[in-house]
């Protein structure tokens, strides 16, 4: 199913949502959206195709799949979370089915590059803090988080909000979700001058004259 | 934190500005583009009213949905005809170069871009792929990206990037006769895990890393992502001049002698420091092959499949998934395991002595009963040089089909693929579920005369029986 919820805009400072839970290491890019949904010139549909292969396996009892899961926001990941191709297609079912967060032991650097290219937050933590949110995300499935992006601290809302579970992120892409300004091209575009300076300093742009 | 190595130099040479987030502003020198990761690229630039800042430095063709039967236009697959027609609109319309079909220069993005001689030592080389960490074996940091920056590459030919820390893989001794590049980086991949590269560059240096060809580093950097790390590379030398000179991109005249100068300049110095250090021997290495879903999941031929009391406890898990996925039982040997198709290509190991290497093993000899097997040549210049010395009719007097250029079985986008539970010996580089085009196919992943030798023996098979005079 997708969501008809928008995308990512803007600053992005706290989530607020459902988990659900991916287990396991080293989940590819292949899996999580196989190359034959590639075959298309825009990202439309993608959120339907999500884990095609695995879900299929699995006949409706694949996490993307259960509907105490629909409307999920967060994916709870383990180490190495979307190894291999380089395809934006991956972040962008995830997206489309509606995730907004991801919160693993390690994730693969492009996979993570495109989700925050999208804003879509990718947060590290502990294998002990990834397993205790995994079970609490896994014991009850209606159980809501709040994510808060400049704190990098989760926790259950509701009555009884639990304790907070410590997450990571670089500074530099904290910065940028609060800012609004995950979305590079704007600030690329602007060093114009820089850029021109840039290229001709290199010597295989101005004919190998070494200075 | 790394310093004085080729990673260092070149990317403080090619630092445009430090951005408030703490990313680094890159420029990129080659950005090189294919049918798949660009549309939507190209669409976002549009909707930002943007141009492309220097079409000039982007460098098309298509690769990965051609058909490698025939490649007569329009394609039987409508999907594929959309997206090469996109592409043709697209380049025509920023005025960027598409290598096209028939073009003599078309193929697989990584193995015309070295040909052409546009990959070139200190460059910074950028492709909406991960395995564009390839043209590292120039002694370029080249890396995978997204669509989102292929588009902001077009934008602004440049990239907000953080800088990975930089392993030394260190290779003494030499590779053995029927022992490859592919066995050597299925090795290192195997010892240091899949995820054993995140956060870092890999330079691959020693003896046994000077004496390989550039094609053979090509297959070796080509691989570097398999192991986690986004770029790998291989400091340039004569090798790499070598292969430059005179090709179509390259420098010549007095502009040559001051590229090589330059060049010269570029490996990581003696004082270089590395935040990390690996020393393996290639003396000791046998072909290596997969019999997992991971490019980590790899073993000495004449090896068995490991026991989970053999395996490190984090890796248990995937391992129960590949016995079950696989089918295959700890503790069996993998020589003898009987496969169903035998591909020979991909930008891994679809070069001219790639398709040497295995039709020496196919020559004289005969695919086994039952065995589809099929070369696919990287691009229309391999497939054209393949041609010239008879490669072809080797393979196909043994059996084989030999194919149009393009990216073919490695991952399925175009008609090739598996079917159902078959089991390929595969020269490409990614085992992963469902990768060959079958959610439930099965790859084993070895070099080229490997492949060949699975192809006429119908079962996993040590290549060096074959090779043996």
């Amino acid at each position: 199913m997708t969501t008809s919820v928008s995308f990512p805009t803007g600053s992005i400072e706290r989530l607020e949502g459902r988990a659900l839970v991916m287990s396991g290491d080293d989940i590819d890019t292949d899996r999580i959206i196989p190359a034959r949904f590639l075959k298309s010139i825009s990202f439309e549909g993608l959120g339907e195709q999500v884990f095609a292969d695995d879900r299929k396996e699995l006949g409706g009892a694949h996490p993307f799949d259960r509907p105490e899961h629909r409307g999920a926001q967060i994916l709870m990941a383990n180490r190495n979370f979307g190894c291999g191709s380089s395809r934006e297609h991956a972040p962008q079912a995830l997206m489309r089915w509606g995730i907004r967060a991801i919160v693993a032991e390690s994730y693969a650097e492009i996979f993570f590059g495109n989700c925050l290219a999208l804003g879509i937050p990718c947060f590290t933590a502990s294998h002990q803090v990834v397993l205790d949110l995994q079970q609490a995300a896994s014991v009850d499935p209606m159980t809501e988080f709040l994510l808060e992006v400049a704190t990098g601290q989760i926790q259950r809302t509701g009555p009884e909000p639990g304790p907070a579970w410590n997450l990571e992120l670089p500074s530099g892409v904290r910065q940028m979700l609060l800012s609004g300004q995950w979305d590079a091209t704007g600030q690329l575009v602007a060093h114009d001058d820089e850029l021109r300076a840039t290229a001709a300093r290199l010597p295989y742009v101005n004919g190998f004259q070494v200075a | 934190m790394s310093t004085g190595t080729l990673y260092d130099k070149v990317w403080d040479l090619h630092r445009v500005a430090e951005l408030p987030g703490g990313a680094t502003q890159l420029f990129i020198g080659l950005h090189l583009i294919h049918e798949v990761t660009t549309p939507q690229a190209f669409d976002g630039l549009r909707d930002l009213g943007l141009s492309v800042r220097h079409p000039e430095r982007t460098v098309a063709t298509v690769d990965h949905i051609v058909p490698t039967t025939s490649q007569a236009r329009p394609f039987a697959d409508p999907l594929a005809e959309q997206m090469l027609a996109t592409l043709e609109r697209n380049c025509a319309e920023h005025g960027i170069t598409l290598h096209g079909l028939g073009s003599g220069r078309q193929g697989i993005v990584h193995v015309i871009a070295p040909e052409l001689g546009l990959t070139q030592p200190g460059m910074t080389v950028a492709c909406g792929d991960s395995h564009t960490s390839t043209h590292g074996a120039f002694g370029a940091i080249a890396f995978g990206i997204g669509t989102s920056q292929v588009r902001d590459v077009l934008a602004a030919q440049s990239l907000a990037l953080s800088k990975l820390k930089v392993r030394r893989i260190w290779v003494d001794g030499r590779l053995s006769a029927g022992v490859y590049a592919k066995d050597l980086v299925l090795h290192i991949i195997r010892t240091l895990g899949v995820k054993g590269g995140v956060g870092f560059a890999y330079e691959f240096a020693g003896p046994a890393i000077e004496a390989l060809s550039m094609e053979e580093r090509m297959t070796l950097c080509n691989m570097a992502i398999e192991g986690g790390a986004r770029c790998g590379y291989v400091n340039p030398d004569a090798t790499t001049f070598g292969y430059l000179k005179g090709r179509l991109a390259a420098p010549d005249g007095e502009a040559w002698e001051r590229a090589v100068a330059w060049w010269s300049t570029l490996a990581s110095g003696p004082d270089a420091h590395f935040d990390d250090e690996v020393r393996f021997d290639a003396a000791t290495l046998a072909p290596t092959v997969t019999w997992g879903i991971t490019p980590g999941q790899g073993i000495a031929v004449d090896e068995t499949v490991p026991t989970l009391e053999q395996t490190e406890p984090n890796e248990r898990p995937i391992a129960e998934e590949a016995y079950r996925y696989m089918d295959l039982k700890p503790g069996t040997p993998i020589a003898g395991l009987p496969v169903d198709v035998c591909f020979i290509g991909s930008c891994t190991n679809g070069r001219l002595s790639d398709l040497q290497a295995a039709a020496l093993v196919a020559k004289g000899r005969h695919v086994a009963p039952g065995i589809k097997a099929f070369v696919v040549p990287g691009s229309e210049q391999v497939a054209a040089a393949a041609e010239a010395e008879g490669l072809d009719e080797v393979f196909k007097e043994a059996g084989f089909e030999w194919r149009e250029p393009g990216c073919s079985m490695c991952l399925a986008m175009n008609p090739d693929r598996l079917e159902g539970r078959q089991i390929s010996a595969s020269s490409s580089n990614r085992n992963f579920k469902g990768r060959q085009g079958s959610a439930s196919g099965r790859t084993l992943l070895m070099s080229p005369a490997m492949v060949a030798a699975a192809a006429v023996t119908g079962r996993v098979s040590d290549v060096r029986q074959l090779l043996a005079p």
